[in-house]
This record gives structure tokens, sequence and C-alpha cells, in this order.
């Protein structure tokens, strides 16, 4: 029987891959941009395992808004990618140090 | 309550929401030239009239739509302040762009619609309209960093600010995951009321993830490490309303959620605000001795602000959020005039420079200018007889009377080092061998600007404070 844990330790490790994607990564700022998709990925699954095993559809909505927010966030994301690359022809993450820090 | 007694509490969201998308559209259809400029001037009659809006329910109409949104004495102090910072920073920007032909309209409609996200932000009553809000608020922030689309610079800080900016927003959302389903609910007043029976594992990991994403929205250690790149990398108007509007609209937030959300949990989010206010005072004051750039210099003093201001949170009482929303009144002020002060920094041709051994001299020069640096300067040190000072009484004092005494002693003895930045550059200013002087600062408007601020950061503005004392405590008590 799969129970309520097994849900929330499926979206642990998701979340757990997403945040090591996005520090452990050296290669590609589009490979950061997945790793973001997969946090929020995470969360919706746990919000809809809690919404499930609660009988409360008040997640289910939530996970809803996210879904519409990772769009947005993405096509933003991309787009600002898009004019990084025009100025400097290179989206490797090691060469975003045109400022200390 | 109907639907239009509903509609009249979030008229100012109402406003901002259609005014910004018809601007949207004026922007991409009409072809009146300077449409940059005369976009902004409807963007700012736009914010006084949401500013008008909040003397109506909309101030005080309590909670509506089921307690998602509330208008209350605290939301509408926020709300004042993030209207009038969005509409400064609306006013600093003509020129700033001009030079490049990069006034275009959308920078006023990105802050009109930043502001909306804001509102939402310090009106939530429940997590799903924080998210909301949040991310209105950061998804605009995000296009405004990389506004100047021809320079490196700002689309690097721009993709800086997402990529940490949406990662703050994910550890933000799995927090709110947990805390929903520990509790049960997403509206504050339900979790508080789960909360009151004890705190679970689940609850506490919660907390703490939620309390770590608000932290980086405040560029508060140890998640402020975006802040001098954004701020060096931005177009200097955008890096004076990252500096303020969101700001105050992250803190009252925080206070919203803490207050009301996670009150029967203050033990537990005492000590991390405690440990988070005086890591940001240490690293505002440390950090920013070496920086030879005056807006990263800036940034570094509104992380050391930030830290002052949580001082008022950590007391965890309704005297510590009173002196918090002081702070952050009087701290706004002081920043949109440094801000403007650094936009008359202009080399002989008009371009900006951001050097702060460039200001060397400009006491001969332009001994107005020079003077009203020095005010903001010695405010933001916290420096008697300015009102930056009174701020700083206000948060110390409410630590105190809730027995923080070893919080208010360091803080005060990092508060005598953040000092020296300060005043390392009053005495560039009036002290070193004069450097090239600057293009004169011959705009009226942000002139006018500079002796408003200037004036109310200066003894005179002590004023104001029977007034600011009256409204913030109101606001504290909305809360409480």
């Amino acid at each position: 029987m799969i129970g309520l844990g097994h849900y929330l330790v499926v979206g642990a490790i998701l979340f757990v891959m997403g945040v090591l994607g996005i520090f452990l990564n050296r290669k590609n700022i589009i490979i950061i941009l997945m790793a973001i998709e997969l946090i929020l990925l995470a969360v919706n699954i746990n919000l809809v395992a809690f919404s499930a095993f609660l009988g409360d559809i008040v997640g289910q909505v939530f996970a809803m808004f996210v879904l519409t927010v990772a769009a947005g966030e993405a096509a933003i994301g991309l787009a600002i990618l898009v004019i990084y690359f025009r100025g400097r022809g290179t989206i490797a993450v090691d060469d975003v140090n045109r400022m200390k820090g | 309550m109907t639907m239009l007694e509903s509609l009249l509490v979030v008229l100012p969201e109402l406003i901002l929401t259609l005014g910004a998308t018809d601007l949207l559209l004026v922007a991409a259809f009409s072809n009146k030239p300077d449409l940059g400029r005369r976009v902004s001037i409807y963007a700012v009659l736009m914010l006084i009239a949401c500013g008008l809006a909040l003397l109506g329910p909309a101030g005080n109409g309590g909670a509506v739509f089921g307690g998602l949104y509330y208008a209350d004495a605290f939301s509408t102090f926020s709300k004042v302040l993030i209207y009038a910072s969005a509409a400064i920073a609306i006013l600093m920007a003509p020129r700033f762009f001009d030079r490049r032909g990069e006034m275009r309209p959308e920078y006023p409609i990105l802050i009109l619609l930043s502001a909306l996200g804001m509102g939402f932000m310090v009106s939530s009553g429940d997590l799903m309209m924080l998210y909301i809000g949040l991310e209105m608020q950061s998804l605009a922030a995000y296009v405004l960093a990389s506004f100047m689309r021809q320079d490196t610079r700002s689309a690097e800080a721009g993709l800086k600010y997402f990529v940490l900016g949406a990662l703050a927003s994910g550890i933000l959302l799995y927090g709110v995951s947990l805390i929903y389903g520990f509790t049960g609910t997403t509206s504050y007043q339900g979790i508080g009321a789960a909360m009151a029976s004890g705190l679970s594992m689940g609850e506490l990991f919660g907390l703490v993830f939620v309390l770590a994403g608000l932290a980086f929205k405040i560029s508060a250690v140890p998640f402020h490490m975006w802040t001098p790149d954004v701020y060096e990398g931005a177009p200097t108007p955008v890096t004076a309303f990252f500096a303020t509007a969101p700001k105050i609209a992250a803190v009252a937030l925080a206070i919203r959620v803490m207050f009301d959300a996670l009150a029967p949990a203050t033990d537990a989010w005492q000590q991390i605000v405690i440990f988070v206010a005086l890591a940001s005072i240490a690293l505002g004051a440390v950090a920013a001795i070496g920086q030879s750039n005056v807006k990263r210099l800036l940034a570094y003093s509104s992380i050391n602000n930030i830290g002052f201001a949580l001082i008022g949170i950590a007391a965890g009482t309704q005297a510590g959020v009173a002196a918090t929303l002081s702070y952050m009144a009087i701290y706004v002020v002081m920043t949109l005039g440094s801000f403007l002060c650094v936009l008359q920094m202009r080399d002989a041709q008009g371009r900006p420079v951001e050097d702060i051994a460039s200001l060397a001299g400009l006491s001969k020069s332009q001994p107005a200018l020079a003077a009203a640096f020095a005010i903001f300067m010695f405010s933001l040190a916290g420096i008697p007889p300015l009102l930056g000072f009174w701020g700083k009484f206000l948060v110390f004092d409410a630590a105190v009377a809730a027995g923080l005494f070893p919080l208010a002693v360091i803080g005060i003895a990092l508060s005598v080092i953040g000092a020296y930045y300060y005043l390392r550059i009053i005495k560039t200013i009036y002290f070193d061998d004069a450097a090239a002087p600057y293009a004169p600062a011959n705009s009226v408007v942000e002139n006018g600007l500079i002796a408003v601020t200037a004036a109310t950061v200066s003894p005179l503005g002590y004023l104001l404070v029977p007034f600011l004392a009256l409204t913030a405590g109101n606001a504290a008590q909305a809360l409480f």
C-alpha cells in the first residue's frame, strides 16, 4: 500500500535534486532552468498528495496556481537568457562573472 | 458582504490591474513621440489614485473574499509607502534612460505590475495570496533588472536575480506545502489555530523553509548573495526601486506571516530572526568597507538596514512591530534620497559614474548636492540629530523593552562599525583632492525630490515623528 509518506519522500528527493542541480551544475544555464522546474514540480507532488490524503481541495487549486506561475516564470527566464546570450555569446555558468560575487 | 462591497475593498488593486493592462495596450499600439514619458505620467497618476482609494473602504474594509485579502491599518501603512516609492522610482527614470534612448513605456508599466503584486503581499490573509503576490512582484522585478537590454551588466543582473529569486520562491513554496499538509489549511488564521496546540516536526520544517524564502526577498544574511550584484548591474532607477518598495512589501509580509499565522510558534522563529538580524548587520557593515562602487556600497547598506528592521520583529511585541514599520518608513526616505544623489553622478558627457572616488571635491563644484549626500549618509549611519537615528532608537528601545539586552548591545556596537563606511563617503566628498567635476544637476524634478527627502531626514523631520508614531502604532495594533 502506497501511503502519504511515499509521496512526500518522492517530493523531497525531487526537491533536493532541484536544489543540487542549481548549485552543482557548472555548465549551462538551461540546466538551472530545468532544476527550477523540478523544484516546483516537487512542491506540486507534495500539494496534491496532501490534498488527496486530507480530503481537502485547496491543495489541488494551489497546484494549478503553481503550474501557471511556473509557466510564466519559465517564459521570463528564457527571455532574459536570450538577451544575455545576445550580449555575451555564451550561456556557460562560469562565464556569468562581469560583476564580482 | 456583497460582491460590490468586496470589490471596493480591493479598489487599489483593481485600478492597478486595469490601468497597467490598459497602458500596455497603449504602449503597444500608439505611435506618439516620447511615449515613455507620457505613460510615466499616467502611471504616477494611477499610483496617486491608488493612494487616495486607501482613504475609503480599501483602507479599513477588513477581511474580504473569504479571508483571502485583508484591508486594515497595517496594509494601508505599507501600501502608502509602496505606492510612494514606486511613484518616485518612475519619476527619477526618464533622464537616466533617455541618454541611451531606452525610456520605453514598459518601465512604468512593469513598476505598476510589481506594485500590484506588493499590494497583494501586504494584504494577504492566505498562503495562496502570499505566493501569487510574491510571484507577481518578483516576475516584474526580474524583467526590470535586465531592462537595459544592450548592457551586459544589466542582463547579467537580471539573470542572477532570476535564478536566485526562483530558487527562493521554490524554497518558500516547499515550506508552504509542508505547512498546508501538516495544518490542513492555507489561511493564516487556520494555521495559527492549528499550531496553537503545539508545533509538529513537519510544521517546524515548513516554518524554516518559509522564513528562508522570505529572508531571500528582504536580502537578509545568509540569503543576501544576490543583492550586491543585482544592485550594481541593474539601471540606477531600478536599483532605487529594488531597495525600497519590494523591501517594505517583503518585511510587511514577513510580519503578517509571523504574527498572524505563526504567532503560536514565536519561540521557534524568534531565535532565527535574532540570528538573521545580527548576521545582516554585521555582514552589511564589514563587507561594505572595501567597496569602491557606490551602488554596491548602498546594497550592503540595505542589507545592514534590514538587519536593524528585523530587530523590531525579533522583539515579538506590538511596540516592536510599530518600531519596524517606522524604521522602514524612514529607511525608504533615506534610500530614495541617496539614489537620487547617485543619479546626479554623471561625467561631463552625461554618462553615469558609479565610482566612489569620483565624488572627491563635490563640496566645491556642487555644494548643495554635496550637503544633501552628506545628510543622507549621516542619517543612514544613524547619527543624531538626523531622522535615521530615531528609527534605530525605536527598534533598540523595543528590543530592550522585550528583554533582549544582548541583541541590543551587539546591534549598537555593530552600528558603530557600520558608521565607518558612510563617513568615508563624506570624507571623500569634503576633504579629498578634487576629481573631474560632474555634469550640472539641472533636472527640476530630481532636484525637488532631493530637497524634499533631505528636508525629511534632516532634524525638521522630527516634526513628523508624532504622526509616524500614531500611524505605525495603529498599523501594528491591527495585527494583535
